[in-house]
């Protein structure tokens, strides 16, 4: 299901764009009814000399059933809707085997950190960040010894779910991957789990989707998603990369 | 009354030396006629390398690169010379010394996503022209805390703007937030003695007045080094600088 | 009213002896003041239009040179290319102005001040001084908030809903004085705006002549009166927000700094606790004066008068809790993202029976197609599509995606002007009479709407299309995203009708100031409506009435069965009227 939308490369998107298509089937319905009908009125009803107006005040069986068929209609959109959204953002909706990746947003760069081998992502603190340091990792963690950052890519796995752990050094940035409808703003002082499947190989983009500066138009990264031995392969790169200079 | 006129106009005479004379004593220097310091700056010992710079998301500037592009925090040439070394007089010159600002332009400029040049000397008043090579967005934020700071975007190539500064800042960052790799440094001064160390780690200062000055060598990563020196006339003199590697 | 009050000011309403600029500029006759904020408000509309063509410029042609770009300064346009910060001052500017100075202005400074006392019946508002002062204040607030587009860095960038921390720190956006400009001039608003909903509430409530029940009263001062509450309670959150941000910004307090304890988020809470009643503010008077428009037009009363009003107050109150759906991805708990989502999908529902009720009285109608009646008619029509696009954005799951691209304002713009402006356009050209005691030019009217219709829908309709695609808001260059490189052609579209439709607004501006000199003299009662304002002289007197009028009917009692005319006046007396026991006060 597409049309305008763009392509789908989550597990997310079917169902999104499943749930818009719904609605626009039934605003379209009521947009063609109201429609249709006020030209239809302007014609049937409009003034000719000796024609009177039919003179009532409205008529309540009328009242109760254009209040009650919308009334219904929203209850059902939205405890469909509400089960959507608990899966995509609850507080428990994270899947215990989801691929940690840390994502840091900055005026104006997205810094992706993998855990590396042991699986842990080495400490980072706000007084840590400098100039060759974008992400603030504190050495003195040992776990941060095999962490691989990396600038406006992030690599995930095909077919696996991840879990991105959004933070921001500065002012309000937004993570949105348009092909897997995924947006999570991303706010200082708050880390926020969001967590996706991607489903379709391929390149795909990271927008900045909140007004973060003069930069924000140009706050763009790449999502590449790799079967899992382009991934592994690509890991273990950067991984022998990491152990020389540190990567800007 | 003539008695008193004659004694008034002594007096503004008088008045209008004494005020107007140190005006009119100071030579303009940076001149043809002064002395020249100059000298090489070298590094001792095996400096750490400087990081590679991931230009992979940034496709229009990775392309100018036949090589990975890397921060260039330490430049070393041969027998250690250092370069982008800003070498300045930092004290010995007349507190009220005032010297002409140079109508011509520093020029920066972004290219292939760095700064060119990364370390230079500029006077106050003097026009900072800034330029973007780049066919994408650069931000030129510059942090100064004596003067004001200025954060000024160039979305296109052969974009160009001005600033100048009013205060001396000894070293006035720059940096891009597109380009979190971008860095640069100026030093403002009131007074045209400075120059910048280039590949073979050699500066020169031309056309200082006689007097005993300190010179202040300094390196973004190895900090600062000083040197003094007494010039007479129009004898050049030597002033070297070492930095340790750490 | 008393009775020895009314007395008291019919000698008032006889002798006129104020000089000029106690009658024209320090007025405090409700109906000047009425016209003054019609005159400030259409400069500011003008503003923020010539503000959104540099927007469309850039997002049609990025990097290019822009006709007149040149003659703005180096900060703004190198070379005449817009440059990023200045487009980011460009969307927040025409936000503002727009949200505050124009819409706000048109809708609740011009219309709530001329009309309510005109049709309950009044000499004036109850605090004439008061009401003076609230237009003069909305001026000050007006000129402090254009001169931010002059100082020093400029205006303001954070988007209008200056979101912390970006707007709080001149070190992230850029802009220095002109951010701290913005909150002074909010505050500024807020007391322009509180004063006018004391007077307009007061009024309501306490000056309504005898007959005019509450259930007499005409829509649109039903309208506006829920409206005024909204703001008196709306607007102080918003001044309050402004002080904390001003205080942030200047000396240095923490309430949004999470480094220190403060919380990113209290912004938004508090901007769109405000911000959703305000977005009710923009409409329920739009939705008042399109009942009056469509009522005369149909030759109908109002299709079920009753529900109408129980619908306005249900919007109003439903208004209050659904400001999350603002925040359904900011990083609020997600929970309470699904109880918003409950309350903005009900609060479709008192709009859903406007929109049918309007229909109701068209049907079965004697429709006159005069230009008021065409503006509500498409009012009714444009507002049911942005109604209806705001459902997709209450969905949760679907507003993840759509969140923050054009699709909403594409939603926004439908409402906005689609709705309110469309009634704006309406309700000048329908009480442009009793202003300035002329019509304005009937061809013209019709030619500027159906123009206006069509260009508009060219400009807008296309947003749903390019935010589907994930286009986002606020982006100086979309072309640098492969994935909108599809769309970016319905971005010259969008720009060169936006451009037209900029054009066409040069008929209804000629004819709103030429009809003001030459237009044709006005009758007592051009439109053949019920409303007690049609019972005065055009323009109406100072004073108004020399006795209050006595109401003795609802005020849509259009062709009623055996009637000579097919309009009866809420102050008509017919042989079988009793005259009402006693003035109404106090809410009878």
């Amino acid at each position: 299901m597409s049309g305008w939308l763009p392509a789908q490369a989550s597990s997310f998107a079917p169902q999104i764009d499943g749930m818009f298509w719904a609605i626009m089937i039934i605003t379209g319905i009521t947009f063609v009814l109201v429609e249709i009908g006020i030209v239809w009125f302007s014609f049937a009803y409009r003034g000719r000399p000796g024609r009177q107006a039919h003179y009532t005040h409205g008529n309540g069986t009328a009242e109760i059933i254009w209040t009650a068929i919308p009334a219904v209609t929203m209850v059902i959109l939205g405890l469909v809707s509400n089960g959507l959204w608990t899966q995509f953002k609850g507080r428990n909706s994270v899947p215990a085997d989801a691929f940690p990746i840390e994502v840091h947003a900055k005026q104006f760069e997205w810094w992706v950190t993998y855990t590396g081998a042991d699986g842990k992502f080495g400490r980072v603190t706000n007084d840590s960040i400098s100039k060759t340091n974008p992400t603030g990792i504190d050495h003195s963690d040992p776990a941060s010894n095999d962490d691989i950052v990396v600038r406006n890519q992030l690599h995930v796995p095909v077919g696996k779910p991840v879990v991105v752990y959004l933070s921001s050094e500065d002012v309000i940035h937004s993570f949105y991957v348009p092909e897997f409808r995924v947006r999570q703003d991303v706010v200082p002082g708050m880390q926020i789990k969001q967590w996706f499947v991607a489903t379709v190989p391929g390149t795909y983009e990271i927008a900045c989707s909140q007004l973060c500066g003069l930069g924000h138009y140009k706050m763009r990264a790449q999502v590449y998603v790799q079967t899992q031995a382009d991934f592994d392969a690509w890991m273990q790169q950067q991984a022998e990369k990491a152990k020389g200079a540190p990567t800007s | 009354m003539r008695t008193l006129g004659s004694v008034a106009a002594v007096g503004a005479g008088l008045l209008v030396w004494a005020l107007g004379g140190p005006m009119f004593a100071a030579a303009p220097t940076g001149a043809v006629d002064g002395a020249t310091v100059s000298g090489k700056v070298k590094l001792v010992g095996k400096p750490a390398a400087n990081p590679a710079i991931d230009m992979s998301e940034e496709a229009k500037c990775a392309a100018k690169y036949t090589t990975p592009p890397h921060e260039e925090i330490v430049t070393v040439g041969a027998g250690g010379a250092l370069a982008n070394v800003l070498v300045y007089v930092k004290a010995g010159l007349p507190a009220d010394a005032k010297y002409p600002v140079p109508s011509t332009s520093v020029v920066i400029d972004q290219s292939g996503c760095t700064y060119h040049p990364r370390v230079f000397g500029i006077m106050v008043g003097q026009t900072l022209e800034i330029k973007n090579s780049d066919p994408l967005l650069h931000n030129i934020k510059a942090l100064g805390k004596k003067n004001r700071p200025f954060n000024i975007s160039q979305p296109a190539a052969g974009m160009t703007t001005t600033r100048t500064f009013t205060a001396p800042e000894v070293m006035l960052p720059f940096e891009c937030n597109v380009h979190g790799w971008m860095h640069a440094y100026a030093a403002v001064l009131p007074h045209p003695f400075f120059a910048t160390t280039g590949p073979d780690g050699s500066f020169s200062i031309k056309g200082l007045p006689p007097g005993t000055y300190t010179l202040e060598a300094w390196h973004e990563k190895y900090g600062t080094q000083t040197a003094t020196v007494t010039v007479a006339g129009a004898a050049a003199k030597t002033a070297d600088f070492t930095f340790t590697a750490k | 009213m008393s009775t020895a009050a009314a007395t008291a000011h019919a000698g008032h309403a006889h002798h006129d002896d104020r000089s000029f600029v106690q009658k024209y500029l320090f007025s405090t006759d409700h109906k000047i003041i009425g016209i003054q904020f019609l005159f400030l408000s259409l400069f500011f509309l003008l503003i923020g239009a010539i503000l959104s063509l540099q927007i469309r410029w850039q997002l049609a042609f990025p990097g290019q040179p822009m006709p007149g770009g040149k003659l703005l300064p180096e900060s703004m346009a190198a070379g005449g290319v817009l440059l990023p910060e200045y487009y980011l001052q460009l969307v927040t500017m025409h936000g503002t102005f727009m949200v505050f100075f124009a819409i706000m202005l048109l809708l609740v400074g011009v219309y709530a001040n001329f009309l309510i006392p005109l049709k309950i019946g009044a000499h004036d508002m109850a605090f004439p001084r008061i009401n003076m002062a609230s237009f003069w204040s909305a001026v000050v607030a007006g000129l402090v908030m254009l001169s931010s587009l002059f100082v020093t860095d400029g205006s303001p960038r954070a988007g209008w809903t200056m979101y912390v921390p970006l707007s709080a720190r001149h070190d992230y956006s850029g802009a220095s004085l002109g951010q701290e400009l913005w909150s002074i001039s909010i505050i500024f608003f807020g007391l322009s705006s509180v004063l006018g909903s004391l007077n307009y509430i007061t009024t309501v409530i306490n000056n309504r002549a005898p007959g005019m029940t509450w259930f007499r009263m005409p829509l649109s001062v039903w309208a506006l009166f829920i409206t005024a509450i909204l703001g008196l309670l709306a607007v102080p959150v918003l001044a309050g927000a402004a002080i904390m941000l001003l205080f942030e910004q200047i000396l240095g307090t923490h309430f949004f700094d999470p480094s220190a304890g403060g919380q990113v988020l209290l912004w938004q809470h508090l901007f769109w606790f405000f911000g959703h009643p305000e977005v009710y503010i923009l409409i329920l008077p739009a939705m008042g004066m399109v009942s009056e428009l469509v009522a005369n037009g149909s030759r109908k009363p109002i299709f079920g008068y009753h529900s109408m009003v129980f619908a306005i107050c249900g919007i109003a109150f439903l208004g209050w809790i659904v400001w999350g759906h603002h925040m359904f991805v900011s990083g609020m708990n997600p929970t309470l993202g699904s109880s918003f989502m409950v309350t903005t999908l009900l609060i479709a529902v008192p709009s859903a029976i406007k929109v049918f009720n309007w229909m109701g009285t068209m049907w079965r109608g004697n429709l006159r197609f005069h230009t008021p009646m065409l503006w509500g008619i498409g009012f009714v029509a444009m507002f049911t599509i942005g109604g209806l696009s705001g459902i997709f954005m209450a969905a949760t799951p679907v507003d993840m995606y759509i969140h923050d691209t054009y699709f909403i304002v594409a939603h926004i713009h439908y409402v906005l002007v689609g709705g309110s402006l469309f009634a704006i356009f309406g309700g000048i050209v329908f009480w442009y009479p009793k202003m300035f005691g002329r019509m304005m030019n009937e061809t013209a009217g019709k030619v500027h709407f159906w123009l206006t219709l069509i260009l508009y829908n060219c400009v807008f309709f296309p947003m749903h299309i390019i935010g589907m695609a994930g286009h986002m808001r606020r982006i100086y260059d979309p072309t640098i995203y492969d994935f909108l490189k599809p769309v970016q052609h319905w971005n010259v579209f969008i720009s060169i009708s936006a451009f037209l439709l900029f054009g066409t607004q040069i008929i209804f501006f000629l004819n709103f100031w030429l009809s003001m000199f030459w237009g044709k003299k006005a009758a007592l009662n051009p439109w053949e409506d019920n409303g007690l304002e049609w019972s005065l002289p055009s323009p109406a007197p100072h004073g108004n009435w020399d006795t209050p009028p006595t109401v003795y009917r609802g005020p849509y009692e259009f062709s009623v069965p055996g009637a000579s005319e097919d309009y009866i006046p809420q102050n008509k007396k017919l042989p079988t009227d009793r005259e009402p026991a006693l003035a109404p006060a106090h809410g009878d």
